[in-house]
């Protein structure tokens, strides 16, 4: 074996895959694991593990895979997410653990999300549970929004022997990992409900719908419930549209919106009743993981796909492997291309729009090099369906009945990064909530720092 | 699980039910609204908050049958149990929010249409709980489809009643009522509230504008999650684009859009039709051309 390059991992063929909602990836069994964990150079300055927003100890879990003690790589594993099985999918690797494989400078890096999840998917296939503390200390905090930083806040709490309550806006617990991530790269059922049981199995209880600033509030959480500390990880749920002529067409969704009907309300499946308009010819506008996520779904409804993006593949911010994945099912890419107007027939229906060329300018303050619109390129493309992925900003539901709570000028809560710290006593918050949209893995360490600074502060409250 | 304590036919095809659901009952208000969801496989279905009881910890329900959805919904009974209840979502009407004194100074009228009467009568119900006599305009296609005339009887100051037939009381619409009392009899009023069927509204708001009276409007648009996550519930309102959910459902009516209201009230319309076949012909669907041997 080439020890240096990874061990290749076993995939759906793209075409056959183009057509289901089944998972993409088939990761790792035993003896690839054991294979690919043999590669790594056990470094003592170990490199990855400062790439990882939550710390895993990842060569002494690499070494426990290497000798076959999985149980033992689990329980490592566990000291540090919550939700590995998770993590070992969706997070962008190639920037943090991996990126900084020593392995990888002359070779390939260690797949260490690989390996990772197979880890969390042998002890759930093996019944692992991880274990609840043994003594409660009688303290209630209240965790608002059950995606990764509501989870990991609420999971190390109710380690630390806090009685944890997660209220969820939504029917289904998971956040973006149930509503936003579809089914082919996040199993819902196997995946992501096992992880949030292993965090109930911790002690925490899971209160779905429930919107904090309308059902109740966090001043009645505290006062009236009894609950001594708050931690908001709502999330960014807002989504962002064009501006353009025509975008309030029939035909015209935002990601969010088709993504939720397919994931949340699994629109994709016959035997539940949510409608989805599936498309013939449809335009993902954007370059994101959520406008791939987004193409890749319609794409598997039937449609052909377009990704319709303003700057060149170079600037795409999907991950590499989600770009790769989507050209491999054959989503199409319309690069340094950008929506002008939507264009609708008389009943109000989508028929087409109207996109102008790009080129690329002078880098702009995020680094990347903006795009410039080309005169005189106007032309037009066929679309029955748009689908709008620009981004999303945070909701103000909860800042707006908060008071006290600052916000900056982008609506976001401000907080502090170590601790969670907000502007209001007792009420801290993580996540996309505070920086914005981000990743699962950062909102993960936000729940971390957000759980070491309830701690902090309760137990200095009690002296 | 959210149990319903009571389930009662109202006219044809609408439904009222008292559900448990303590923590919307506790902190609900008249303009509110809720999204239920049947089971596991259900839709999420936003529905008009029509009362509510703080102390009982129930929220009163009324809906009409449009799919396939409240189809089925429409045969639960009590001791039935929803997976979930959700709310209260939306904002307050604006009265709710304002100094009572301000309040007091104006004249209501509140136009009802159809299904529509039961998130008009909260509205009403609060101003009688605060001693303000607001005139009520009820309409129903027909005598039979006509609902909640007692209750809003007896919280409304005058209340009109009005069926396209003529059936029952005036005949004609709900616009012919409002030209006649603010035309003819020369009555008085600051602010009009009138909630119903989306062509209603827009009719009304025509009239309305011609008479110089500010009308506030309810939307229900097409809606998945009714916390601002979406956006299908988007409507243009002065030329900016509004969720309904988190910014209204109410609305200036005068500065509505309703022609593309309308127009987006019809996305799912195709398939819902399916839905609806589907599950009125069973087992022997497949298509329905009547072409199949």
């Amino acid at each position: 074996m080439d020890g240096l390059k990874k061990v290749p991992v076993r995939e759906q063929e793209p075409k056959v895959r183009a057509a289901n909602f089944e998972e993409v990836c088939y990761g790792y069994n035993q003896e690839e694991a054991q294979a690919e964990a043999s590669r790594c150079l056990k470094c003592k300055n170990a490199k990855c593990m400062g790439g990882c927003p939550v710390s895993i100890d990842i060569p002494r879990f690499i070494k426990e895979v290497e000798t076959g003690d999985f149980e033992k790589a689990a329980n490592i594993i566990a000291e540090a997410s919550a939700l590995p099985a998770v993590c070992g999918r969706v997070c962008p690797q190639e920037s943090q653990c991996e990126g900084r494989c020593i392995r990888g400078i002359k070779g390939e890096p260690i797949s260490i999300g690989k390996l990772e999840r197979f880890v969390a998917d042998w002890s759930r296939e093996h019944g692992f549970v991880p274990k609840a503390a043994e003594v409660k200390n009688g303290k209630k905090v209240a965790v608002i929004g059950s995606g990764p930083a509501g989870l990991t806040c609420a999971g190390d709490l109710a380690k630390l022997g806090y009685e944890v309550t997660v209220f969820e806006a939504l029917h289904e617990p998971g956040g973006v990992l149930t509503y936003g991530i579809p089914e082919f790269r996040l199993p819902k059922e196997t995946v992501v409900r096992t992880e949030i049981e292993n965090v109930k199995k911790l002690g925490v209880t899971i209160e779905t719908d429930v919107i904090i600033g309308k059902s109740v509030t966090i001043d009645e959480l505290m006062d009236e419930e009894g609950y001594e500390a708050v931690f908001i990880g709502s999330g960014a749920g807002l989504p962002k549209f064009m501006g353009i002529p025509g975008e309030n067409a029939n035909g015209v969704f935002s990601a969010n919106e088709y993504l939720t009907r397919s994931n949340l309300m699994k629109a994709f499946r016959d035997d539940y009743d949510t409608p989805i308009v599936a498309g013939k010819k449809v335009a993902v506008v954007g370059g994101g993981n959520v406008a791939m996520d987004a193409a890749r779904t319609a794409l598997r409804l039937g449609a052909e796909v377009h990704i319709v993006y303003r700057r060149s593949e170079a600037e795409l911010p999907a991950r590499v492997e989600e770009v790769h994945h989507a050209k491999e099912e054959g989503v199409i890419f319309n690069l340094l291309t950008n929506p002008v107007e939507i264009l609708t027939d008389e009943q109000g229906w989508v028929k087409g729009m109207i996109v102008r060329k790009m080129e690329l300018g002078e880098p702009d303050e995020s680094g990347r090099r903006r795009p410039v619109e080309i005169a005189g390129s106007d032309y037009t493309i066929e679309a029955d369906t748009v689908i709008m992925s620009l981004g999303t900003s945070p909701n103000p539901l909860i800042s707006s009945t908060t008071e006290g709570l600052e916000i900056n000028r982008r609506k976001c809560i401000v907080a502090e990064e170590k601790t969670g710290q907000t502007s209001r006593e007792g009420v801290f918050a993580g996540g996309d909530a505070v920086t914005g949209a981000a990743t699962v893995i950062l909102a993960m360490e936000a729940g971390k720092n957000g759980a070491k600074g309830i701690h902090e502060y309760l137990s200095r409250k009690k002296q | 699980m959210y149990k319903i304590l009571k389930a009662e036919r109202l006219a044809e095809k609408i439904y009222l039910m008292d559900v448990e659901a303590p923590r919307v009952a506790k902190s609900c208000q008249p303009g509110e609204f809720v999204i239920v969801k049947m089971d596991e496989k259900g839709e999420r279905i936003p529905l008009t908050i029509c009362d509510f009881d703080r102390k009982a910890g129930t929220v009163t329900i009324v809906f009409q049958i449009v799919g396939a959805s409240t189809q089925r919904m429409a045969e639960w009974k009590e001791g039935d149990a929803f997976q979930d209840f959700v709310g209260p979502l939306g904002q307050p009407s604006e009265f709710v929010k304002e100094d009572i004194e301000e309040v007091k100074k104006r004249k209501y009228l509140f136009v009802a249409g159809g299904v529509g009467t039961a998130p008009v009568y909260p509205q009403v119900k609060w101003m009688r709980e605060h001693g303000i006599e607001a005139d009520v305009i009820v309409g129903a296609k027909t005598k039979e489809l006509l609902i909640l005339e007692e209750p809003m009887r007896e919280v409304a100051g005058n209340l009109y009643i009005t069926t396209d037939d003529g059936s029952y009381m005036n005949k004609g619409m709900v616009t012919e009522v409002i030209k006649d009392l603010v035309v003819n009899q020369g009555k008085k009023y600051d602010v009009c509230v009138a909630i119903g069927p989306m062509i209603m509204m827009k009719f009304v708001c025509l009239l309305t504008k011609e008479l110089n009276l500010p009308t506030i409007v309810s939307m229900n648009p097409v809606m998945v999650d009714g916390t601002g996550m979406c956006g299908a519930c988007r409507l243009s309102v002065g030329g900016q684009v509004k969720f309904a959910c988190v910014d209204g459902p109410e609305f200036d009516g005068h500065q509505v859009n309703f022609d593309e209201a309308m127009k987006r009230q019809q996305i799912y319309k195709t398939e819902e039709g399916r839905a609806m076949l589907r599950m009125q012909e069973g087992d022997t669907h497949h298509g329905g051309c009547g072409n199949c041997q």
